[in-house]
């Protein structure tokens, strides 16, 4: 059997930003899980990521890889300082009030790096540099390559800290029913800091290993964001797995439309189908229905 | 599950306090045409009409009734570019176009919400976040209808017997009109017993049904009239610039318009007023201000929306029974 080159090339880097979106969401979902709220600054903290590693890979001269380790830990911190300042201090800790906050804190966020780092797009070279190589016919490049490794492994990690550790458990707990995490002794404020610093890594990962594909400013928060809350929703909000199957889903159909169909409408197909999903499976592919009716 | 919004205040009773303060607030509104000191103003006056009617809709149906739709921009571009397509291209009245849109936009909001109303939850505000981005689309992609990204030119003004409405200080009286009906409406509404059921079906969705509330007929009416008054401010907002571009629709204005009305406070009557106030300001001030003002209205964005309940007329009424206890 002959695959396409053209076909191929188009399936690895709709796999490519697939998993940017994967990771993404699964951020966001990290934080659904634990507060209820839609978080409008998970695409700020993606962007952030990126700049950070420049940042410390021109700056710094570090190597790349270090580089992007750092990026993540910084970005970490800033999810753990929003909370602390900005969300622990709500008087009412809905769902709604904290989803619209997340409008501020994603505001606050992008101006602070515009003022600090500039408005100028940043790049660095990719972890093995920018090398191309030859995978079946068609030439992809290795931080694509790079980008699927690094999203199996964290996929993995995050399936290993939910399903496997206590603190995981304990989050799991906290999403499944407060009252009762909170009587055997699981400290809900915890579980949504911990929510906060895990989803800001995984944004700044998810950054940090996009950037030498792209190129990054302090105003591709938004998109990015909203990708991976669509990549969200279209495997199902909150379900992890869903993520990773809604992301490179999204990733793969944005790349097949926009290389045979139209570019003009490719995001229209990818949320079309949101819209279809939507409608017959209100929770996502992979959601499982907690649907109560009224 | 964590409830999607706070549960609603009990509605206050303040005898006729509402209409005459109402009245008293049209009245002031009718000097502007007089003390604005150019027509940019002047137009600005309008703007606020339609961002009035956008955020005071939103708010019946976000803070009275609970259901949070992410969607109010895509209704209002749905209004705008109906009316503006039937009446740039076929030739329809601006009147009958603006008729069309308050039709249109209501029909969308059904079959949007019988899949959606039916359940709890997120599903609502999920599906509207899909709406919203497919019709941006739309309004991009179907260059032949909606002129693309350049945006829908053409669209004529409001004339009424041969007078033209669209010159700024008649429009303005048009909108201050219509408007001004709109939140009489509203008031009513909410004071009605449908508005009455609505705070009942934000508070417990299941103390409303044993109550006797038919709560899915009622979320879907809420969210129809919502929608229908978004259209009703899409058709005034295209017929006053007689052009429309898709931008203006975007999922972010959605977002920006719930900001609005939380910073107006959810469920209050006179918290749109302020919402309005500031987002009709808003681009005014982001034009003169740049890279640091940014940072400070997204603080002050965070402190009011998350440290004041009740919004902006919320601190305000706390600031007035303050007065009086003194």
């Amino acid at each position: 059997m002959t695959i396409d080159p053209a076909l191929l090339q188009i399936v690895f880097s709709g796999l490519g930003t697939g998993s940017i979106y994967a990771l993404i969401a699964v951020g966001f979902n990290i934080i659904f899980k634990s507060t209820g709220a839609l978080n409008f600054a998970q695409g700020d903290w993606v962007m952030m990521g990126g700049l950070l590693a420049a940042l410390a890979f021109h700056r710094g001269d570090v190597p790349v890889w270090l580089a992007c380790l750092v990026a993540t830990l910084a970005v970490a911190l800033a999810g753990w300082l929003s909370e602390r300042i900005v969300i622990r201090p709500l008087r009412q800790r809905v769902a709604l009030t904290i989803t619209l906050v997340s409008v501020g804190l994603s505001l606050v966020s992008k101006s602070l790096v515009m003022l600090t780092l500039g408005k100028n797009p940043q790049g660095f070279p990719g972890l093995s540099g920018d090398r191309m190589i030859p995978v079946l016919g068609a030439t992809v490049n290795l931080q694509t390559l790079w980008i699927l490794a690094l999203t199996l492994v964290l996929m993995l990690a995050t399936h290993l800290f939910f399903g496997h550790t206590r603190l995981g458990t304990a989050m799991r707990a906290a999403a499944a029913n407060p009252e009762a995490a909170a009587l055997v002794g699981i400290s809900n404020r915890r579980i949504v800091t911990v929510s906060f610093i895990l989803a800001a890594g995984v944004g700044g990962v998810a950054g940090a290993i996009i950037t030498p594909m792209t190129l990054m400013s302090y105003d591709s928060g938004a998109m990015l964001g909203f990708k991976g809350f669509s990549a969200a929703m279209l495997g199902g909000l909150g379900n992890l797995y869903g993520a990773a199957v809604g992301g490179l889903l999204l990733g793969l159909l944005e790349a097949l439309v926009g290389g045979y169909l139209t570019s003009q409408f490719k995001d229209a197909a990818a949320f079309f189908l949101l819209l279809v999903i939507l409608v017959l499976r209100p929770q996502g592919l992979m959601g499982r229905a907690e649907i109560t009716k009224v | 599950m964590t409830p999607l919004t706070t549960p609603a205040r009990p509605a206050a009773s303040h005898g006729d306090g509402g209409v005459r303060a109402l009245a008293l607030a049209w009245a002031i509104l009718l000097a502007w045409p007089w003390l604005a000191p150019n027509d940019y103003l002047l137009s600005l006056g309008s703007s606020f009409f339609i961002n009035l009617l956008l955020i005071a809709s939103l708010n019946l149906l976000v803070g009275y009734a609970g259901q949070v739709s992410m969607a109010q921009a895509a209704f209002f571009g749905l209004g705008a570019y109906a009316s503006g397509i039937l009446t740039a291209q076929h030739g329809w009245s601006p009147w009958l176009g603006t008729a069309a849109a308050m039709v249109i936009c209501p029909l969308a909001a059904v079959i949007v919400g019988l899949p959606t109303l039916r359940l709890r939850g997120h599903y609502l505000a999920m599906a509207t976040v899909g709406l919203n981005v497919i019709l941006s689309v739309f309004f991009v992609g179907l260059v032949g209808l909606t002129g693309g990204p350049n945006g829908l030119i053409g669209i004529p003004s409001f004339s009424l017997g041969g007078m033209d409405l669209g010159e700024p200080s008649k429009f303005y009286l048009l909108a201050w009109l219509v408007t001004g009906a709109v939140m009489l409406g509203l008031l009513f509404l909410t004071r009605s017993r449908a508005g009455r059921a609505l705070r009942a079906i934000a508070a417990s969705d299941i103390g409303a049904e044993c109550m006797g509330i038919a709560v899915f007929r009622h979320k879907i009416a809420v969210f129809a009239l919502c929608a229908a008054i978004a259209g009703l401010a899409g058709a005034l907002y295209g017929h006053q610039n007689n052009f429309v571009s898709p931008d203006t629709f975007s999922f972010f204005t959605s977002v920006l318009l719930l900001v609005m009305v939380a910073i107006g406070g959810f469920g209050r009557y006179w918290g749109p007023f302020f919402g309005a106030l500031i987002y009709t300001a808003l681009p005014e001030l982001m034009r003169a201000w740049h890279d640091t003002e940014l940072l400070l209205f997204g603080a002050a964005m965070i402190v009011v929306v998350g440290f004041l309940p009740g919004g902006l007329a919320g601190g305000l009424a706390r600031l007035r029974s303050v007065g009086r206890s003194r």
